[in-house]
């Protein structure tokens, strides 16, 4: 029942520059949508925008119809949830307890967690495999395992729309796929960002390729991925193929000039 | 372990956290009212607090002249350790501290200026000065977190440079005041604020800072989810739904108040606010709804025993404690500074 949509999205600098221009975007009800572009194409400034850290300076971000920009933070934290890129908690706050802090938008703040709550957290913990990490701090984890946590905390957030940035940043290959997983089991809406075109195209439903703030192609991964694109956009020669067992496309780069190994043919 | 959940989760080791803190705070009161210049036998203490030795000649010593230190160091101690609790949430860095932020010395320079000017002399102690002092403490606060903050986030090293320097500075504003005053008297009562220390309690004095202990840290318990919320850093706190900047705004305003009240009567008394919430974090953790009552009782005690030693370990001198727990304080800021993580999130 939830839809995202962006219209007009523009996000700019005081000096003029637009690091997000005149964006639209829609991520239909329990659709994965993925973000890809090269650094510093705008995907975090449009991903901030539309979590509401970053207040878009033309146009509108809107959830089931509704203005992201009326409704107050704390009504928003309800309905968003959000996977930051580095999820840091200070002082060696339990795993426990930082994933209870998905409960804040859903009580009065002085108000403490009940046993429904408490339940909410247990059931997030054991959905994401890190039950046993609960009452180790959240500092002392691996970064696959922070990630996790993050996202049994967005799960104990019940949102309807969840908004990861760079969810795979720094992990390991394995933990790569069973975050992507994981949020594809989850049921919700989600938006994010990627950076590897391979796993983009595996688990997003529909992708948006950014360029210097703007989209310059979205679609299904199957009619985004094309040798041209990649060269447009990322100025690389690239093969795209149809995986002979996933049938996703997969992007092999082809190396240019001198230093790598000759190209067989 | 969520805000009231220490409780569940560990209930037998945060009652005996608590139930030894506060044994050890009845402890560290009768060893106080007993000790001193004038030793008297803690049976004959117990007996005339609870009236039942009305002709002791040692009367007027325990009831007029320590226990109304005594309460008083109770009643700062545990503020300066909520406080320095709070300013460590709202700048997630533990090596923030009310003296180390210049909120201290901002509450003595407004204190000061009061006293030299004359400021409502007749209401001085009960009215100009905690105010007064909470203006200025308001006032350094904001320039202290203004500075760290210019440019992104808040790191140790700018946080630290900023109190320093914003201490530095309304020291010599302070002097400065003080030697363009013409009259001597000032001299001793300034050096009071600028020290710190319990030796001018009053019976008459325990009212205002009690009143606002007791409330401000009522009032932060309920803050125990925001507070937590904090922890997570800005962006984090408000995709969970806290409207940071209100929030840090009347933290701020309930921090200064504290810290100026206190100030007001016992002078900048430092480390207290950095040392008790480590250790009590690192006894009960971080969730301030648990960690709050810990520190507490935690900063009572240590006051009113770092009090007792600035009374005896020099007698008849008596030392002002702010210079105490600066020798044991000091050392254990480097200590912390030393042992943080490389590149550890301020």
């Amino acid at each position: 029942m939830t839809t995202l949509r962006t219209e007009g999205l523009s996000y700019g600098t005081g000096e003029g520059r637009h690091l997000v221009d005149a964006v639209d975007l829609t991520a239909a009800d329990g659709e994965t949508v993925g973000l890809v572009g090269p650094n510093g194409s705008g995907k975090t400034t449009l991903l901030r925008c539309v979590y509401g850290t970053l207040r878009p300076t033309h146009g509108r971000v809107l959830l089931d119809g509704d203005d992201l920009a009326t409704l107050p933070v704390k009504a928003r934290a309800q309905r968003i949830a959000t996977v930051p890129q580095d999820g840091h908690a200070g002082f060696e706050l339990t795993v426990g307890q930082v994933v209870a802090m998905g409960r804040a938008p859903h009580k009065r703040f002085w108000e403490a967690d009940g046993a429904a709550d408490t339940a909410l957290v247990t059931e997030a913990l054991a959905r994401v495999g890190i039950t046993a990490l609960e009452p180790r701090t959240f500092a002392s984890l691996s970064g696959g395992e922070r990630q996790r946590a993050l996202v049994a905390r967005a799960l104990v957030q019940q949102p309807s729309l969840v908004v990861l940035d760079e969810p795979t940043n720094h992990l390991d290959i394995r933990y790569q796929l069973e975050i992507l997983s994981l949020v594809r089991e989850l049921g919700t809406t989600n938006l994010l960002a990627l950076h590897d075109l391979n796993l983009a195209a595996y688990y997003c439903d529909r992708l948006y390729v950014l360029k210097d703030g703007r989209v310059v192609a979205s679609g299904t991964p199957e009619e985004v991925l094309t040798a041209e694109l990649l060269g447009e956009v990322y100025g690389v020669a690239a093969e795209v193929s149809a995986h002979p067992k996933t049938g996703a496309p997969t992007v092999v780069y082809l190396p240019e000039g001198p230093g790598g190994r000759t190209l067989l043919t | 372990m969520t805000c009231r959940a220490s409780a569940p989760r560990r209930p037998l080791g945060y009652v005996l956290v608590l139930g030894g803190l506060a044994a050890l705070l009845a402890v560290a009161v009768l060893a106080a009212l007993a000790l001193g210049s004038v030793r008297i036998p803690p049976g004959q203490v117990l007996d005339i607090l609870t009236g039942r030795a009305e002709a002791s000649p040692f009367r007027t010593i325990v009831l007029d002249v320590r226990l109304p230190r005594v309460l008083l160091g109770i009643v700062v101690g545990a503020g300066l350790a909520v406080i320095g609790t709070v300013l460590q949430a709202l700048v997630r860095n533990q090596l923030a501290d009310p003296f180390l932020l210049g909120v201290s010395s901002g509450a003595s320079t407004g204190a000061v200026l009061v006293i030299v000017l004359g400021i409502g002399a007749s209401l001085a102690t009960t009215v100009t000065i905690p105010a007064a002092a909470f203006a200025g403490a308001l006032l350094s606060l904001l320039l202290v977190y203004t500075l760290a903050r210019g440019g992104g986030g808040i790191t140790t090293n700018r946080l630290v440079l900023a109190g320093v320097a914003v201490s530095y500075v309304l020291s010599a504003l302070t002097s400065l005041i003080l030697v363009t005053s013409a009259r001597a008297d000032h001299l001793q009562e300034v050096l009071y604020w600028t020290l710190g220390g319990l030796g001018a309690a009053r019976w008459d004095m325990l009212a205002l800072p009690a009143i606002t202990l007791v409330a401000g840290t009522a009032v932060l318990l309920t803050l125990a989810r925001p507070l937590d919320l904090l922890l997570v850093g800005e962006e984090g706190a408000t995709v969970l739904g806290l409207d940071t900047a209100r929030f840090r705004a009347a933290v701020f305003v309930l921090a200064s108040l504290m810290t100026g009240v206190l100030v007001a009567y016992s002078g900048a008394i430092g480390f207290v606010g950095l040392m008790v919430p480590h250790m009590a974090r690192m006894a009960v953790g971080a969730a301030h709804r648990a960690l709050l009552p810990v520190v507490a009782l935690g900063g009572a005690v240590f006051l009113v025993l770092a009090d007792l030693a600035a009374r005896t370990l020099a007698a008849p001198q008596d030392i002002p404690v702010g210079v105490l727990t600066a020798l044991t304080g000091g050392p254990f800021f480097l200590w912390m500074l030393r042992r943080r993580p490389e590149g550890a999130p301020a």
